[in-house]
């Protein structure tokens, strides 16, 4: 009689899961933290042209955005397919930009950034100039003059097809 | 006064609930940045004031039509070309400028009926108002991207590293305050050289 009993061959212990909510937790906790809900909900196309001399737009510059672009299909019985501008979650009238812009820039930013916000133009690449030149006009006028074109990485030559 | 056993709560389900809410949080992450071209818009000019009558030769005229077809200086261009002849204007450094110092740093042909110097240099950009967005910025990008390539040249030569990324190091939030404004001082030495000049003019209907 041995007092040691022969281990049973073949057969594996099972791998304990124990731990299992662990590794989940830690996954959820990342990726809970990384997350950034987009701001606004997108009721223009939001195509960009493409180009490679860019500069970032941290997080943490004062920034003010400015939707164009045609309407998405759902809206497009309402408003038609002309290009619009969307300020906030509307679509906007260009005489509407000024206000818009001292609006966000005194409840949300605060009026120490007058000089150094950032208004970034997200247009859809189909748009035509004349809204565009329409919205610089406007933004000149409130000497509002730094501006950042949004434009996605790529190379010209995508913007030509 | 007995004391009662309280009954263990189950916590094999934990994992699922933990599960389900890792699901959603990586399907709504997005990494996304912006990024785009940085311009200053030029400000309203006070009413009086007469604009500066610059020379025909410091002028590189680029025109948009509303077939997205390009004029530069009363000749057809496809937009591959556009950096090349901008790099060859602004870097030309026929003459001097207003302090009457003649560019030593340019490397161009130094022709008489270009620019005089980087200094005086003026790219005008003109479009119709039913030019396309993504042609203007094409044709933005090519531009910047002609200043970029002289400003890098100048910056490898004097500092050994180039413009684009020394100022994206100045711009990152994480920079130390002593590495920016050294980074600055280099920075503005380089834009001095060349500095950027882009009119982007009223469009013409």
């Amino acid at each position: 009689m041995s007092k040691f009993k022969k281990k049973k061959s073949g057969e594996l212990p099972p791998v304990s899961t124990a731990a299992l909510p662990d590794i989940v937790f830690m996954l959820l906790f990342f990726f809970m933290t990384v997350t950034t809900f987009k701001k606004d909900d997108y009721k223009v196309a939001q195509k960009f042209p493409a180009a490679d001399q860019v500069q970032k737009l941290d997080k943490t510059d004062p920034v003010i955005y400015i939707y164009a672009g045609k309407p998405s299909e759902r809206y497009r019985s309402e408003v038609g397919t002309q290009a619009k501008i969307q300020l906030n979650d509307k679509f906007a009238d260009v005489s509407e930009i000024k206000d818009y812009w001292f609006n966000t820039l005194n409840n949300e930013l605060g009026p120490e950034f007058r000089n150094v916000a950032i208004t970034a133009l997200k247009v859809d690449g189909e748009t035509n100039m004349g809204l565009i030149s329409d919205i610089k006009q406007e933004l000149r006028e409130i000497n509002a003059l730094k501006i950042n074109y949004t434009t996605r990485k790529g190379n010209v030559s995508e913007n030509l097809k | 006064m007995g004391r009662r056993n309280i009954p263990e709560v189950n916590a094999g389900s934990m994992a699922d609930i933990a599960f389900l809410l890792l699901i959603f949080f990586l399907v709504t992450t997005t990494f996304e940045e912006d990024a785009g071209i940085t311009r200053k818009l030029p400000p309203i000019p006070p009413e009086g004031v007469v604009p500066p009558v610059i020379k025909q030769k410091n002028l590189f005229t680029v025109l948009v039509n509303k077939n997205n077809d390009l004029l530069v200086e009363e000749e057809l261009m496809e937009i591959k070309d556009l950096r090349q002849a901008a790099i060859d204007f602004l870097d030309n450094g026929g003459g001097t400028n207003e302090k009457g110092e003649p560019c030593n740093y340019c490397k161009g042909k130094r022709s008489e009926d270009s620019s005089d110097h980087p200094n005086k240099a003026i790219i005008s950009v003109r479009n119709d108002r039913e030019t396309e967005y993504k042609t203007f910025i094409s044709v933005q990008n090519e531009l910047v991207g002609a200043y970029n390539f002289l400003r890098n040249r100048e910056s490898m030569r004097l500092y050994g590293q180039k413009y684009t990324s020394m100022d994206s190091i100045a711009a990152h939030p994480q920079t130390g305050e002593s590495l920016k404004e050294e980074l600055n001082t280099k920075l503005e030495v380089i834009r001095e050289m060349y500095p950027l000049k882009i009119s982007e003019a009223e469009t013409n209907n």
